[in-house]
């Protein structure tokens, strides 16, 4: 077996897995710190049982995501030593940095925080989660300055066949983080808005505790049009920042196949893969000179040209990502945007203006729609890191010069079988858990204790 | 050079805070079956480690990638070399850290059944394959001229390593059962205390013989020099003293020096490797040293400053959880989280 494609294709599930779990954590953590403030504050008993309510989700949440990230930092190692040889010397002290500034916190406080709700005053204890929410965002930001570094590499030299650090505040402030981290944060934002509206409107169809998940719902809607508007505003900057760093990257999302002045915005382009030949092309003239210069006139390149000039640059081969992924990705986490802005709105007039009795279909579909972050979160990253086809690191290493020479298709085979059964078998634990506690309301999870006390026990000795 | 024995030292302390801690967590996880008879002694014995689990991971995870900053070329052909056992670590890990999540979520017998298997072996295949692979990064494997492990998964399973990974492995469970006795109370306590007691005589025995194996076998007595006797004389001694704290019904001393014991074995171990960190057996030129596998000097210098400022902040926090979850665990079923 191809050893490079099949550490691709691991790469690729486990990250995408991985990332399903990290939005949420980041906006929920967020919310339940939040919530408990208010608790803590006001004294009102309704916040406590909402914070173990939406709490007791985060923590499905949390240890999929610690358990799936482990993966992710020894996969470097594991399939792609090479390219970790030539990175290690910039790459790895994020990575490093992540786990000794922000990893430990979390994981420590989060502990205390589950155990400690009798052990510690209010304050201390509402404390350790908003330690737990702003270190699991802390944790964003250096994963991303090292993904960053794999976009946009600065701050190095070459020295003996690998990458050295020559300036590290460089590689902090890398012009990809300024877009990218204010991205995944407020896409966590509209996950956590998506995820409450969702099971705010489960309960609220069915008159459950209507005094909790009204609160829910309200917060849920404000954070939710907050959120996708940012999204997408820090969006269009991005879109900005890849014409400079990656111009590939975006000819290829748009499929812009030859060089234009002003740019046009594809609508739809379909192309026949047999003959090459455009079956249909609908675009809107000077659209992506606007997106990309905000006005209407500005060079965007082709797919053509620059695969002209990288040859020249590079020497040949293939520098085209697979605009089939690129261009669908894209539209669908755009699509997706656009709608839970929509979405969102609805939602903020339906409680502003107490409708909700004319709109019980909207209530009905929103459960549904906690697909839609999942969806754009995930097409997002598969745009972002197909893209930068074909480097690991842009205009550095390829990705057969990145992959592991020690290791064979048949142990990738095997760790690739073993990570989808795994994953997969979670993935269903994963939902059916969330399902239940979702659905069963804040009444369970603040009797958790008493709930699981088995009925048919021996009596220990006690000394 | 300073900065890469430093290195070396902050790598191997950073195992060693992983052993440590972790190290009671997954003996306790592997005797969590043995030990616990109902589901209640069960939850009891879990909740004894119930908020630390997940800090004590850290460890591994820092250790990871601060070899990674540190040494590339270690973390590259150590984590590609020891593909297979580490992808089962992974599993290991991964099916562990949700079933202390979602044991309890669930009330039907048979699920939280699934769940304490899945803890016991999340915690024996790590607590098994490490020392395999540590033993043979001293030992010596294959790796060619170009850094890049040449042999298979079969050649990392020699008989030193198995001696390894079954002398850690019992270690580990005395590390496990010590703390259950300083956590526990009633019958996990009252049987924790008795496991310790004849462990103890076993570990004591399988140390001696994995050390002069190791002086042996790693031809580390050619050169041998102060640390090369003392640190493996510390070892010895540790778990000596443990023994007569646990005489004299001391458990927490006990528990003190299974984990200094720990300490002393994974620092042997990093003796024995340096200035190497990974030996090749085919030539001594062709291992990995502290030199050949390092950073630049500013990489270094930058993950010096950072860890000395952040280091002691980590150890202090936890330090703080454990004094906050100092109380042993009650069978008060209504007191218990997990």
């Amino acid at each position: 077996m191809d050893v490079l494609l099949l550490a691709r294709i691991q790469f690729a599930i486990t990250i995408i897995y991985h990332f399903f779990f990290v939005p949420l954590t980041l906006g929920l953590s967020l919310v339940v710190a939040i919530l408990e403030t208010i608790y803590v504050s006001t004294g009102k008993e309704m916040y406590k049982r909402l914070t173990k309510f939406w709490g007791k989700l985060l923590l499905i949440n949390f240890a999929m995501g610690v358990v799936t990230g482990i993966v992710q930092e020894f996969q470097f190692g594991m399939s792609w030593s090479e390219y970790s040889r030539f990175v290690g010397d910039i790459f790895g002290a994020p990575l490093a940095i992540e786990a000794l500034v922000a990893f430990f916190l979390e994981s420590t406080f989060l502990g205390v925080w589950i155990f400690g709700w009798d052990k510690l005053s209010k304050g201390l204890h509402v404390t350790t989660m908003w330690l737990v929410a702003i270190s699991s965002n802390i944790s964003a930001i250096w994963i991303l300055i090292a993904n960053a570094f794999m976009q946009h590499p600065v701050g190095y030299t070459i020295t003996d066949g690998r990458a050295e650090l020559t300036n590290f505040s460089q590689v902090i402030f890398n012009l990809p983080i300024f877009s990218h981290y204010p991205h995944v944060f407020s896409a966590g934002l509209v996950t956590v808005a998506f995820f409450m509206l969702g099971i705010s409107a489960y309960h609220l169809l069915r008159q459950n505790e209507i005094d909790l998940f009204r609160p829910s719902f309200r917060m849920a809607a404000i954070i939710g049009v907050i959120g996708t508007v940012l999204v997408g505003l820090i969006g269009h900057t991005q879109g900005q920042e890849i014409n400079q760093t990656q111009p590939m990257k975006l000819a290829s999302l748009e499929a812009l196949f030859n060089t234009e002045n002003p740019a046009s915005l594809s609508i739809i382009t379909i192309k026949n893969p047999f003959t090459d030949e455009l079956v249909l092309d609908l675009r809107i003239p000077g659209a992506l000179s606007f997106m990309e210069y905000n006005r209407f006139t500005g060079e965007v390149k082709g797919i053509n040209q620059l695969q002209a000039q990288y040859e020249g640059q590079y020497g040949a081969g293939d520098y085209v990502p697979p605009p089939v992924i690129t261009y669908w990705s894209f539209r669908a986490m755009v699509g997706a945007g656009l709608l839970m802005i929509l979405i969102s709105l609805i939602a903020l007039f339906v409680d502003l203006r107490n409708l909700y009795g004319k709109f019980l279909w909207f209530l009905k579909l929103l459960p549904f729609a906690i697909a839609l972050p999942y969806l754009a979160n995930t097409t997002g990253w598969v745009l972002t890191e197909v893209g930068r086809f074909p480097w690991v690191v842009y205009g550095l290493v390829k990705l057969q010069d990145g992959v592991s020479k020690a290791v064979s298709g048949g142990m990738l085979l095997t760790s690739l079988i073993g990570f989808i059964l795994v994953y997969g078998l979670l993935i269903f634990t994963t939902v059916y858990l969330m399902l239940k506690f979702a659905k069963a309301g804040p009444k369970v999870a603040a009797e958790v204790p008493e709930e699981f006390t088995p009925s048919i026990i021996n009596p220990p000795e006690s000394q | 050079m300073t900065l890469n024995i430093l290195w070396f030292i902050f790598i191997a302390i950073l195992y060693t805070g992983f052993f440590v801690l972790e190290g009671f967590d997954f003996g306790v996880g592997i005797l969590l079956p043995f030990l616990g008879k109902n589901d209640l002694q069960r939850r009891m014995i879990i909740n004894t480690i119930g908020p630390h689990w997940d800090g004590n991971e850290v460890w591994l995870i820092t250790a990871g990638g601060a070899t990674f900053a540190a040494f590339p070329n270690w973390y590259a052909t150590m984590f590609s070399g020891f593909y297979i056992p580490l992808f089962l670590i992974l599993i290991g890990l991964i099916i562990r850290g949700v079933a202390f999540e979602f044991r309890g979520m669930d009330d039907n017998p048979r699920w939280r059944n699934l769940w304490d298997w899945c803890l016991f072996a999340g915690s024996l295949v790590p607590t098994i394959l490490f020392p395999i692979a540590f033993s043979n990064m001293v030992r010596g494997i294959p790796i060619d001229g170009k850094m890049q492990y040449v042999g298979g998964f079969i050649n990392l399973l020699n008989p030193y390593a198995l001696l390894a990974a079954l002398a850690v492995t019992l270690l580990i469970l005395l590390h496990g059962a010590s703390f259950l006795s300083i956590k526990a109370t009633g019958e996990i306590e009252h049987k924790a205390k008795e496991l310790v007691r004849w462990l103890w005589l076993l570990v004591v025995l399988m140390l001696v013989i994995f050390l002069v194996t190791s002086f042996i076998i790693t031809g580390v007595l050619h050169r041998l020099n102060v640390l090369l006797i003392l640190i493996p004389l510390l070892e010895v001694l540790a778990i000596l003293i443990a023994g007569y704290f646990l005489r004299k019904g001391h458990h927490g001393r006990a528990f003190l020096m299974t984990s200094l014991t720990i300490v002393f074995v994974i620092f042997t171990i990093f003796t024995f490797l340096y200035p190497r960190v990974m030996v090749s057996s085919l030539n001594p030129d062709w291992s990995l040293t502290i030199q050949n596998a390092a950073s630049s000097a500013r990489t270094l210098r930058l993950m010096t400053i950072v860890t000395l400022i952040f280091l002691p902040i980590v150890l202090l926090y936890q330090a703080w959880t454990y004094w906050i979850f100092r109380k042993r665990i009650t069978s008060d079923a209504e007191k218990l989280t997990y």
